[in-house]
């Protein structure tokens, strides 16, 4: 039997980190991920992060990607690419299947480290191949190098809608327009500035009817809302497009912790059901922890902190404290408080201190 | 054409130019990329068609949650188009219904 001190399901910022943290403090981590590169949504993000020089602000979101998978390798920590997690026992088995077969792997500490899947909204033709994720049209153009189509109508303008739209400009597609249900934008000003100079019209109030054609998106009816968000008579209007792109939020990929039994609390902050946690990210199942977004939808850059703080628990859980240990998580704590700190971090915290209230 | 040829902030290193069939047809693509995105960058987008309205799907996730982009792979269904690569010689097509295992 394979001996493992903490296995990662997701090799995305919050998963690698944890295993540095984790194998830095003496732990065996194994790193089991779907896809074939390591980064997890890091591979397509090129836009620079925010924060301190500590948080790697400033580099560009698939640069960090690749320097936390060089930092992986140096560190010979083991991974599984193209390997999914497809179940928990009851005996704390974690089944794996890896090229068509099933190993039940017994570590002595788990991270679920899944991150989110994106919403979707409901209006006739949604499912039309043409509709397609933000997340999607990301990796499409900017880790294949395909465009998504000829033309885009981006619905929300959060972050990743604002983002998106500019990386589409940047890769040769015409953004029609950004439609946003509510009075206002969504996302940063500075991004929405960005786009907004580069003559993209941002409409608020606005969603969309319908999505045209029969095998394929051939165009897309939007229409104004009022206060009660309903349309409004007379203000449809026809966006000529093959790409509708949906930014309209993420949801935590919660199953593996539904099946491990930990406790779940419902939390919109948070991009929906979330396991509660501690300080050191355990869930309410001993030795079971939780990092990144499938804990609360935030950014990368939390979702770093909280997989170094998950690697860390472990550690602990794993082999007990000493004063190294000790020191290193309370930094990494503080660090974490840090960036939740501005006005951009208050969701996240009310979040995070309604999840923190559910056990109390 | 969809591939972009040039990006002010990506290089595309691309991996060997490979070929595999789309309902029997040759498509080309470069080793490593999903099937997904090799037959959208052909022009492909209707990956299957859905269970009981037999509406037209194409992929939308593209990291293998969704399950709108399930195919027919090497005669083995329900594969995630999204996230597996392709192959030399792989045989791909548009999935109709559940699908159904081979029995062993």
């Amino acid at each position: 039997m394979k001996q493992i001190d903490l296995l990662i399901v997701g090799g995305g910022p919050a998963g690698l980190m944890a295993a540095l943290s984790a194998s830095e403090f003496g732990l065996k981590p194994l790193v089991v991920d779907e896809n074939e590169r390591l980064g997890g949504q890091l591979v397509k993000q090129t836009h620079m992060f925010f924060g301190s020089k500590a948080e790697r602000a400033g580099t560009r979101g698939y640069e960090i990607g690749v320097e936390l998978e060089r930092e992986i390798a140096q560190r010979g920590v083991e991974v599984w690419p193209g390997a999914s997690c497809v179940g928990y026992y009851p005996d704390g088995t974690v089944a794996v299947m890896k090229a068509g077969k099933v190993h039940g792997l017994n570590p002595k500490s788990l991270l679920v480290a899944t991150g989110a899947s994106e919403n979707f909204v409901p209006f006739p033709g949604n499912d039309l191949p043409g509709v397609y994720g933000a997340g999607a049209v990301q990796t499409l153009m900017n880790v294949h190098g395909i465009r998504p189509g000829k033309s885009v109508l981006m619905v929300g303008s959060g972050n990743i809608g604002l983002i998106v739209s500019y990386q589409l400009l940047q890769a040769g597609v015409p953004v029609r327009a950004i439609i946003e249900g509510l009075p206002t934008i969504g996302g940063y000003l500075v991004h929405a500035s960005k786009i907004q100079r580069a003559g993209v019209p941002v409409l608020t109030r606005h969603t969309i009817l319908e999505a045209r054609g029969t095998e394929e998106v051939t165009g897309a009816t939007i229409a104004r809302i009022d206060d009660t968000w309903k349309p409004v008579p007379g203000s449809e209007r026809e966006i000529d497009c093959d790409t509708i792109c949906l930014a309209v939020g993420l949801a935590p990929l919660t199953e593996a912790l539904w099946q491990a039994g930990c406790e779940m609390y419902y939390v919109p902050e948070l991009g929906g059901h979330v396991a509660w946690h501690d300080e050191l990210m355990m869930t309410t199942v001993p030795g079971v922890f939780t990092a990144g977004d499938v804990t609360g939808i935030e950014e990368a850059s939390t979702a770093m902190l909280e997989g170094e703080l998950a690697g860390l628990g472990a550690a602990k859980f794993v082999k007990g404290e000493n004063a190294d240990l000790k020191c290193r998580i309370e930094d990494v704590t503080c660090r974490l408080a840090g960036l939740r700190a501005g006005p951009f971090g208050q969701k996240a915290r009310e979040g995070k201190c309604k999840l923190a209230e559910c056990r109390r | 054409m969809l591939r972009i040829e040039s990006h002010p902030i990506l290089d595309f290193v691309k991996g060997r130019k490979i070929t595999f069939l789309f309902e029997g047809k040759t498509v080309e693509g470069y080793e490593g990329e999903p099937i997904a995105a090799a037959l959208h960058a052909a022009g492909i987008k209707v990956l299957r068609h859905s269970p009981k309205l037999g509406r037209p799907r194409g992929f939308f996730c593209a990291i293998g949650k969704c399950s709108s982009c399930l195919m027919e792979v090497d005669g083995v269904p329900n594969v995630f188009a999204c996230i597996t690569p392709i192959r030399e010689g792989m045989q791909v097509r548009r999935q109709s219904g559940r699908g159904r295992l081979k029995t062993v």
